[in-house]
C-alpha cells in the first residue's frame, strides 16, 4: 500500500493542488514524508563551477583548434577562382561553375516568398487547375489557372548565356554547358513533379495558361529533354527556391571538367553571349555572370576564415588574460589552491 | 477559556470584515407556524434552500465562463489579440504559431479547473443529498439536506454534524446543554458548551418541539463565526416572551455533536448563508516580488516590441517612397490590396510586424513559471527535515506562489506564545499574599518521587492569609472555562460518580487554565466537573465542595482578564477575577499589593507568564445589581458587545488581590539557534506578544534575540509618563544615530558584533500613540518617521502588549514604509491570523491554539526551528531558480526574436520571417522549455548543508539582488549581442560571394543553392543550441535529470528537424521545409559557421562570469569554491575533527 503510494508520488502524477490533494492523502497515511534522494532534494550531482583556472585550458585550446581552422579555410578560399562577367581562364582541372547574379531583387520579399503553390509543383491534379489564393495577382490569366502560378514562377530569370573560347585561329567554340544536376535532387525527384508524369506534358498542361511574363509555356521549357522539362527543369527547381537576401547568386550551369589533365577552361579570349530578356533596370536591380571554382568548403569564402582567426585569436588572448588573473587572484582570493 | 479565545478571534474577525451592526434582520418562524395574530403582520420572507454550491461552474457555462475568467489574465488576453489578429488580417506568420500554444495553455487550465470543479460538484452533490432528520407533524422524517429550509426544526444525533445554522431548542441533555467540536471550522479539537433556549429545553420529544410556538429574530447572516446576535419569541398563551441569543445557542453547519444523544434545533441560515459557507471567501492574492519585477520586464519587453514594430512600420513607408521599391516588376500586389486606403495599409503593417516579433514576451514563460511554483511547493511538504515526529505533521503549502518570497524576507515577525516557545504550559508556583507555594511534581500527571504535595518557603502564614490561601485556591479552581474530559474506554464511567481519578482529564482550548489547573490539582484541590451550574472541588480533605456557577464574564483581549460569579454552597457570593497584572492592579482596592508585585515582577523578568487572583465578595443586592446589568446588555440587539463590555468594566471592580500564578511556557527547541541564523542572515527580527514586557523580554534573552551587550531602548508607556512621546522618540533617535552617523549606514557590513547592537522594547498603549493619524498636523508623520528610523537601527524589536490588530498594523507599517522590506509573519493563533496575512509572507506554526493561523497561512510548519530550513534553503533556492528562470526566459526569446528584426532591413521590411512556422511555434514550447524548467525546480548553486551552515549567505540574494535592473539589462545585451552574432554571421556566410555551394564536392557534385529557408534554419539551429548551451553553463548541479533534459533537448530538436524535412507533408500546403535541414548538415560550412557562432555567442557571458569570478567574487562565489575545495581535501576535516575530539577528552 505504502510503497504504490510513494510510486505514484515519485512519478509526478499529482492530484490537485499541493494544498487540498497534499492534505488530503496524507491525511489518511503516514504525513511522513518518504526519504528519497529527489523528494530530498538530494540526487547525485556534478557540481561544476566556472573559474578562470578551469576554463583557461578550454580556451587554449579553443584558440589552437580555431585559428590553424581559420588560417586553412582562408587559403583555401583564396585559391578559388571566381570571375566575374570579364572573366579570365583559369588553369584548374576541375568542374567551373556558371552563376547569374542579381541585386537589388527582393526574392525574400514576403509578398513574393510564399506567391507559390508547393502542391500545383508536386503534380497535384486540382491544384493545377486551381492554385492555391496565395498566387495572387499571379493565379488566372483569361480564365484559364496559371501553371505554374505565383510571382515567383512569374518572373523566372530568362536570360540565356552562352560561353565561346576563341582559340588562337580566332574560331569561336561553344563550351559545353551541362544543365543537369544544378538543383537540389530532392526537389527534382520529389518536391516537383509534373502532373500525370513527364511524358505528353501539352496534355497535362491542358486548360492552364502560361505565366504572364513567359514567352513560351512550361511544357516548352526544355523539349529536348522530358527529364528537365515542365515543373522539373532545374532552371526553373533553382529559381524558386527563393534566396535569403536581395543581393544573390545562382547556379546556371556547369562548365565540366574535360580530363584530369587539359584544364577545364583553357587560357585564352572568352566570349560571353547573353540574350538580355531580363529587366533589372526598373528596380536599379544589377545582373553578374560568375564562373568559379569549388573547393571543400564550398565557393569563394574568406569570412569564415577570417571569423575563425578572429575567435581563435580573441580565445588565445583571453587565455592568456585569465592567466595573469588566474595567478594575480585566485590564489590570492582563496588560500586553497587550484583543485587537481 | 476557551471563551475568552473565541471572543478575541471575534474581534478581529469583526475587524477584518467591517461589520459590526446588526444591519438587517430576519424573522423565523419555528416550524413555519404563524405567529399569533396579535403581533406584527405575518410576513414569511423568502430564504434560499440548503443547497451548498461551492462549484463554479455548471456544465452548460463552464465553456464561456472559464474561458471569460481566463482571458481576464492580461497575458493571456494579450494572446488572444494576436491571435485573433493573425486571424483577421494577412500577417506573417500562421495563426497556429501563436494559437497553438494559446490553446495548449488554455486547454490545459482549463482541464484542470473543470477537474476540480468536477470534484467539487461531486462533494456538493454528496453533501446536499445526505439525509437529514426533521420534525414534520410531530414526527420525524427524512429529507434530503439540500430540501431543509429556514424555519425547519432538525433532529440531530450523536456524531452527526450539522446540515446548516441551527439555534439549539432543547438537548438531551438534562441542563439543555450539547457538546460540539468545530474541528472541521476552525480546527480546535476541544469541546465547547452551547447552551439551549431556556424557555424551549424542556421539550424533549418530537410532539413536544413541534407543539413549540415561537419567532426567532435575527440578524443577516454574517461571515464571522463567532459572533450572532438574535432574539427569539416564545408565545406561551399567546404571551410572547423574548429571550437573547447569541453565539452560545447557535450550532454552526461543519461542527459536530459530541457526547450528547441528540438535540432538536431551528434552521435559521441555510445554504450559502450559512457561517461557513460565506467564510469560504477566498483569501486576496499575494504576489511575490519576484512577479512585480517580472511584470515590470514585462511592461520593457511591451514597449520594446511595440518600438520595433513602428520602427518597422516607419522605415517601410520610408523605404517604399520608390514605386519600384514598392511594386517592382515581378512582386505585384493584388487588386484589392492596391485599392487600400495607405493608413489602413500602414496599420495592417503594424500590426503584422506586432505579430511577427510578438514572441519575445512568450506564452510559455506563464505556464514553466506556474509548474515551476507548484512542482517546486512539492519540494517543501517531502522534506523530512521539516516533518515533525511529535506531532506527526509535515509542512504544508497553502500557496505556491511564494516560494521565491522565502527568500527575500527582511523582516521576520513573530509570535512568542506557541511559536518561539513550546506552549506547552507548567505550573510553577503561586504566591497567595507574599507566600510562595511550589509544587514538587511535574505535569501531565507524573509525580515526581518522594514529593511534598506542597512546599511553602515562607514561615507558616497567619490564620487569616490561611483564608486567603484557601479562598486563592478554589479561585483558581472556579475561574476558568476548562471542561473535563472523561476517559472513554468503558461506557459506564461517563455515566458513573467522578472520583477525580487518573479517568478524567482537562481540555480547554487556552493551556495556560489547564496549567492553573493541574498546578491546582497538585496542591490539594482538585476541579472534578461543572454539572447542573454547579462546579464541584474535591478539597484537601477529600470532601466535595458545591459552587453554583452564575455568571461567567468571558476572557477577552482588551480586558484581559475573565472572571466568574459563584455562589457557595453557605450561600455566600462571591466574584473570582484572573487576568494579566496590568488589567487586575487598578482594579484592587486592597490586599497585599506590594509583595505580589514584586514577586510578578520577579517571576516575569524569568520568563514566567504570570497571572493575578483576585476576589470579592458580593452582596445579593450588589449579585441583583449585576444580574440587572449583565441581563440588559445580553438582551439588547445593538452593540452588545460594547455594552457587554461596559459591564464588565462596572463589575470587575473593589477587588480584593489573593494571589499570582507563574506558568512556565519553554522556548521551543532550537528557537534561540533559529533566531541567530535569521539574524546572521540579514534579517530583523520581531517579536509581537500580548505578554507583558517583562515575560517578553526574558523570552527574548533566552531565545538569543537580545544579547547581553545588546542596549535596550524602551519605548513604553512607563517611560513616556514620565516624558511626553515627542521627547522620548527624539532621545532615541538621537541615541541611535549617534552611533550610526559616524558609519555609513550598510546593511549588508552591519552586525559584525562590534558596534553596539540596539534592541527596542514598546509596548502596545505607545505604539497606538505613534500611530495615533493626525494630531498634530506635521508631527504625526514624523512620529511614525522617527519610529521607524530607530527601528532600522535596531536589530531586534520587541512589542509587547499588543492586540491582535495592533500585530497587524505594525507589520503594515513596516512593509509600507519606504524601502518597501519583504515580511515575513509567523505565529500559531488566532490572534496572529491579521498578521499573517498582512504581511507579504504568512507562516502558520502547528500549534495547541487550533489551525485558524494555519489555515490562513501560505505556509505552515510544524515548529519554529523549521523556518531556518524553509528560509535558508528554500527560499533561498527558490530564488535563485526563479529569477535565472525568469531572466533566461527573456534572453532566450529576444535571441530568437532579434535576428528576426534584423532580416526586415535586408527583405524590404515585408515582414518575412526568418524561420519556418514549425520552429516559431515549438521554440519555446518544446525546444527550449524543459531543460529550464528542470533547472529551476533542482539547481542548487551551493550545497544545502552550506547553506545552513552560513545563513550570511542569504544576504547575497537580500533585496531582489538577481532581478535589478543592471542584472536585466545585461541579460538583454547578451541576448541582443548573440542574435546579432547569429544573424551577420549567418549573413556574412550567405553575403553575395560566399556559400553558394555545399562543401562535398569529391563525392556528389549537387551544387545547392542555399534559400532563406536555410538561411533560417542555420540561424536557429544556431541559436537552439546556444540558448541550451547558456543554460547547461549556468547549471551548477548537475544530477542525471539535467544531463537528460539538456542533451534531450537538443536531440530532439535535430530530430525534429530531420523528421520535419525528411517527408512531404500532405496536409500543409507549402513544402518549403523539405530537405532544407539535412542539406544543411551536408554543407562543411555549414557545420563550421554553427561552430563558430556558437563559440562566438557564449564567449562574453563565460568571459565576464570567471572575470567577475576572479576579481569581485560574491560571498556565494567563495563558498563555491572553498566547498569544492573542501570536497577535495577530505582529509582536513578528518584532522580538524580529530583535534576537536581530542580537545574535549
Amino acid at each position: 500500500m505504502a510503497s504504490s503510494y510513494n510510486a505514484k508520488e515519485e512519478d509526478g502524477h499529482h492530484s490537485g493542488a499541493p494544498a487540498h490533494g497534499g492534505a488530503a492523502a496524507a491525511a489518511a497515511k503516514s504525513k511522513k514524508p518518504d526519504n528519497t534522494a529527489f523528494k530530498q532534494q538530494r540526487l547525485p550531482a556534478w557540481q561544476p563551477i566556472l573559474t578562470a583556472g578551469t576554463v583557461l585550458p578550454a580556451f587554449f585550446v579553443i584558440g589552437l583548434i580555431f585559428i590553424p581552422i581559420g588560417i586553412g579555410l582562408f587559403v583555401t578560399s583564396n585559391n578559388i577562382r571566381e570571375f566575374e562577367v570579364t572573366a579570365t581562364p583559369t588553369r584548374d582541372t576541375s568542374n567551373v561553375f556558371m552563376y547569374y547574379g542579381l541585386s537589388n531583387f527582393y526574392q525574400n520579399h514576403r509578398r513574393y516568398v510564399k506567391s507559390r503553390d508547393d502542391s500545383q509543383l508536386y503534380g497535384d491534379r486540382s491544384a493545377l487547375t486551381n492554385p492555391s489564393k496565395e498566387c495572387e495577382p499571379y493565379r488566372m490569366s483569361d480564365g484559364q489557372a496559371i501553371a505554374p502560378c505565383g510571382a515567383i514562377a512569374n518572373s523566372l530569370f530568362n536570360d540565356t548565356l552562352e560561353l565561346y573560347h576563341i582559340d588562337s585561329n580566332g574560331t569561336r567554340n561553344t563550351i559545353p554547358l551541362v544543365k543537369k544536376g544544378i538543383a537540389w535532387w530532392t526537389d527534382k525527384h520529389v518536391k516537383f513533379r509534373n502532373p500525370g508524369g513527364n511524358n505528353n506534358l501539352t496534355a497535362a498542361f491542358r486548360g492552364t495558361s502560361k505565366p504572364v511574363n513567359w514567352r513560351k509555356p512550361v511544357y516548352d521549357l526544355d523539349p529536348s529533354d522530358p527529364d528537365n522539362n515542365g515543373f522539373i527543369n532545374e532552371d526553373f527547381i533553382v529559381w524558386m527556391r527563393t534566396a535569403a537576401l536581395p543581393t544573390f547568386r545562382k547556379l546556371y550551369r556547369i562548365i565540366q571538367k574535360k580530363a584530369v589533365t587539359t584544364p577545364t577552361l583553357p587560357s585564352g579570349r572568352y566570349v560571353l553571349n547573353i540574350s538580355y530578356n531580363y529587366p533589372v533596370l526598373s528596380f536599379d536591380g544589377r545582373k553578374r555572370m560568375i564562373l568559379s571554382t569549388i573547393s571543400w568548403m564550398g565557393g569563394k569564402n574568406p569570412f569564415l576564415g577570417i571569423a575563425y582567426i578572429t575567435v581563435g585569436s580573441i580565445c588565445f588572448f583571453l587565455g592568456v588574460v585569465l592567466l595573469i588573473i588566474h595567478h594575480k587572484y585566485d590564489t590570492r582570493n582563496n588560500s586553497a589552491d587550484i583543485p587537481n | 477559556m476557551g471563551m475568552d479565545l473565541s471572543t478575541l478571534r471575534t474581534l478581529i474577525i469583526r475587524y477584518c470584515v467591517g461589520e459590526e451592526n446588526w444591519v438587517d434582520s430576519r424573522t423565523i418562524y419555528i416550524g413555519h407556524k404563524e405567529p399569533p395574530p396579535s403581533t406584527e403582520a405575518f410576513i414569511q420572507q423568502r430564504f434560499p434552500d440548503n443547497r451548498i454550491v461551492s462549484s463554479k461552474y455548471t456544465f452548460w457555462n463552464f465553456v464561456p465562463k472559464n474561458m471569460f475568467e481566463q482571458f481576464r489574465r492580461v497575458a493571456n488576453f494579450y494572446f488572444l489579440i494576436i491571435f485573433l489578429v493573425q486571424l483577421i488580417i494577412d500577417t506573417p506568420t500562421s495563426p497556429i504559431t501563436s494559437g497553438l500554444p494559446l490553446f495548449f495553455v488554455i486547454t490545459v487550465t482549463a482541464i484542470k479547473q473543470g477537474y476540480e470543479d468536477w470534484l467539487r460538484h461531486k462533494s456538493d452533490n454528496a453533501v446536499n443529498q445526505c439525509p437529514v432528520h426533521v420534525v414534520q407533524h410531530g414526527k420525524v422524517v427524512r429529507k434530503q439536506s439540500r430540501k431543509l429550509r429556514v424555519g425547519d426544526v432538525v433532529f440531530v444525533k450523536e456524531d452527526e454534524s450539522f446540515p446548516c445554522d441551527l439555534i439549539l431548542l432543547s438537548s438531551s441533555r438534562e441542563d439543555g446543554t450539547c457538546f460540539v467540536t468545530t474541528a472541521s471550522l476552525d480546527g480546535e479539537s476541544s469541546h465547547k458548551t452551547l447552551y439551549a433556549v431556556q424557555d424551549t429545553k424542556a421539550y424533549r420529544t418530537e410532539q413536544e418541539v413541534d407543539a413549540i410556538h415561537a419567532t426567532i429574530e435575527c440578524e443577516q447572516p454574517q461571515p464571522d463565526l463567532y459572533k450572532f446576535v438574535g432574539r427569539i419569541n416564545v408565545y406561551m398563551d399567546n404571551e410572547p416572551v423574548a429571550r437573547p441569543l447569541g453565539s452560545e445557542n447557535l450550532l454552526l453547519r461543519g461542527a459536530t455533536l459530541k457526547n450528547t444523544e441528540h438535540i432538536y434545533a431551528v434552521v435559521i441560515y441555510t445554504g450559502m448563508e450559512t457561517k461557513m459557507a460565506l467564510n469560504y471567501q477566498s483569501k486576496s492574492q499575494k504576489r511575490s516580488a519576484v512577479e512585480k519585477s517580472m511584470n515590470a520586464y514585462l511592461v520593457v519587453y511591451l514597449c520594446i516590441l511595440i518600438s520595433k514594430a513602428l520602427i518597422n512600420t516607419l522605415l517601410k513607408y520610408v523605404w517604399q517612397a520608390e514605386a519600384n521599391r514598392d511594386e517592382p516588376w515581378y512582386n505585384q500586389r493584388t487588386e484589392s490590396e492596391k485599392q487600400r486606403h495607405i493608413v489602413i495599409r500602414a496599420f495592417t503593417d503594424f500590426l503584422a510586424f506586432m505579430v511577427l516579433f510578438n514572441y519575445i514576451i512568450p506564452v510559455s514563460m506563464y505556464v514553466t513559471v506556474e509548474m515551476q511554483k507548484f512542482l517546486g511547493s512539492y519540494f517543501i511538504m517531502w522534506d523530512d527535515e521539516m516533518f515533525d515526529e511529535e506531532l506527526g505533521e509535515r509542512a504544508v503549502v497553502n500557496t505556491s506562489d511564494l516560494n521565491e518570497e522565502l527568500g527575500q524576507v527582511e523582516y521576520v515577525f513573530t509570535d512568542k506564545t506557541g511559536t518561539l516557545t513550546e506552549n506547552n504550559m507548567e505550573f510553577i508556583e503561586c504566591c497567595v499574599d507574599g507566600h510562595v507555594y511550589v509544587p514538587h511534581a511535574i505535569c501531565n500527571g507524573q509525580v515526581m518521587p518522594g514529593a511534598a504535595s506542597m512546599d511553602m518557603i515562607d514561615t507558616s502564614p497567619g490564620p487569616g492569609a490561611r483564608e486567603h490561601e484557601e479562598l486563592f485556591f478554589r479561585a483558581l479552581c472556579l475561574c476558568h472555562t476548562v471542561q473535563v474530559k472523561e476517559e472513554e474506554t468503558v461506557d459506564g464511567i461517563k455515566h458513573g460518580l467522578h472520583q477525580g481519578k487518573s479517568t478524567s482529564f482537562y481540555i480547554s482550548s487556552s493551556p495556560d487554565e489547564v496549567a492553573l489547573v493541574e498546578g491546582m490539582k497538585r496542591l490539594g484541590f482538585t476541579y472534578l466537573r461543572l454539572k447542573d451550574s454547579h462546579m464541584e472541588i474535591l478539597n484537601r480533605e477529600d470532601e466535595i465542595e458545591r459552587f453554583e456557577l452564575l455568571e461567567v464574564l468571558t476572557f477577552d483581549s482588551v480586558r484581559r482578564r475573565m472572571s466568574v460569579i459563584v455562589r457557595a454552597s453557605t450561600g455566600e457570593l462571591y466574584l473570582f477575577c484572573k487576568g494579566a497584572d496590568s488589567a487586575i492592579f487598578p482594579r484592587v482596592i486592597s490586599g497585599k499589593v506590594d509583595e505580589v508585585k514584586a514577586r510578578v515582577e520577579r517571576n516575569a523578568v524569568e520568563g514566567l507568564r504570570t497571572l493575578c487572583v483576585a476576589y470579592r465578595p458580593l452582596s445579593p443586592e450588589q449579585y441583583e445589581e449585576v444580574c440587572h446589568l449583565l441581563s440588559g446588555a445580553k438582551l439588547a440587539l445593538q452593540d452588545r458587545d460594547k455594552r457587554l463590555a461596559e459591564a464588565y468594566y462596572l463589575i470587575e471592580k473593589d477587588l480584593i488581590l489573593l494571589g499570582a500564578t507563574a506558568v512556565e511556557d519553554r522556548l521551543q527547541e532550537k528557537a534561540a539557534d533559529t533566531i541567530e541564523s535569521l539574524h546572521k542572515a540579514g534579517m530583523k527580527v520581531w517579536v509581537l506578544t500580548g505578554d507583558k514586557m517583562e515575560t517578553a523580554a526574558a523570552t527574548c534573552y533566552a531565545s538569543k534575540l537580545f544579547h547581553r551587550n545588546t542596549q535596550i531602548l524602551e519605548l513604553t508607556t512607563k517611560r513616556t509618563e514620565e516624558q511626553s512621546l515627542h521627547d522620548v522618540l527624539f532621545d532615541l533617535s538621537r541615541t541611535v544615530l549617534r552611533q550610526h552617523g559616524g558609519m555609513t549606514r550598510d546593511t549588508f557590513s552591519g552586525l559584525s558584533g562590534d558596534c553596539t547592537d540596539y534592541g527596542l522594547i514598546i509596548d502596545g498603549a505607545t505604539l497606538s500613540a505613534v500611530m495615533r493619524p493626525g494630531q498634530e498636523d506635521s508631527s504625526s508623520g514624523n512620529y511614525k518617521e522617527i519610529f521607524l528610523e530607530i527601528c532600522r537601527n535596531c536589530s531586534a524589536v520587541l512589542c509587547c502588549r499588543m492586540a491582535p490588530l495592533q500585530k497587524a498594523q505594525i507589520v503594515k507599517l513596516i512593509k509600507d514604509s519606504k524601502e518597501h522590506p519583504i515580511t515575513l509573519a509567523i505565529g500559531d493563533g488566532a490572534n496572529d491570523v491579521s498578521m499573517i496575512l498582512e504581511a507579504h509572507v504568512g507562516i502558520g506554526i502547528m500549534g495547541k491554539e487550533g489551525r485558524q493561523a494555519v489555515r490562513n497561512s501560505d505556509y505552515a510548519i510544524p515548529k519554529f526551528k523549521h523556518l531556518k530550513k524553509i528560509l535558508l534553503v528554500h527560499g533561498h533556492y527558490y530564488y535563485i531558480r526563479i529569477s535565472e528562470l525568469v531572466q533566461y526566459f527573456f534572453y532566450k526569446n529576444v535571441c530568437f526574436i532579434f535576428p528576426q528584426f534584423l532580416y526586415q532591413f535586408f527583405c524590404g521590411f515585408s515582414q518575412q520571417p526568418l524561420y519556418d512556422t514549425a520552429y516559431l511555434t515549438l521554440y519555446n514550447i518544446s525546444f527550449t522549455s524543459l531543460p529550464i524548467l528542470l533547472y529551476s525546480l533542482i539547481e542548487q548553486h551551493i550545497n544545502m548543508d552550506i547553506l545552513k551552515k552560513d545563513p550570511s549567505l542569504y544576504r547575497d540574494i537580500a533585496k531582489n539582488s538577481l532581478l535589478r535592473w543592471p542584472i536585466f539589462i545585461y541579460w538583454t545585451i547578451l541576448g541582443v549581442y548573440d542574435a546579432i552574432v547569429m544573424f551577420f554571421g549567418a549573413y556574412f556566410l550567405f553575403d553575395n560571394t560566399t556559400f553558394t555551394s555545399n562543401g562535398q564536392l569529391m563525392t556528389t557534385n549537387t551544387q545547392m543553392m542555399f534559400g532563406n529557408w536555410t538561411f533560417g534554419t542555420l540561424v536557429f539551429t544556431v541559436l537552439v543550441f546556444t540558448v541550451t548551451f547558456k543554460l547547461a553553463l549556468d547549471t551548477h548541479y548537475w544530477t542525471w535529470i539535467n544531463h537528460f533534459v539538456i542533451w534531450g533537448s537538443l536531440i530532439f530538436f535535430v530530430v525534429f528537424s530531420l523528421l520535419w524535412g525528411g517527408i512531404i507533408w500532405p496536409f500543409l500546403n507549402y513544402q518549403r521545409m523539405y530537405y532544407v535541414f539535412m542539406q544543411m548538415l551536408s554543407s562543411g560550412p555549414a557545420w563550421l559557421s554553427i561552430i563558430l557562432l556558437i563559440t562566438a555567442s557564449l564567449l562574453p557571458d563565460v568571459v565576464k562570469k570567471v572575470i567577475c569570478r576572479a576579481l569581485w567574487p560574491t560571498t556565494t562565489e567563495r563558498i563555491q569554491f572553498k566547498g569544492r575545495c573542501l570536497a577535495s581535501e577530505p582529509s582536513t576535516i578528518f584532522m580538524l575533527s580529530q583535534t576537536s575530539s581530542r580537545i574535549s577528552f
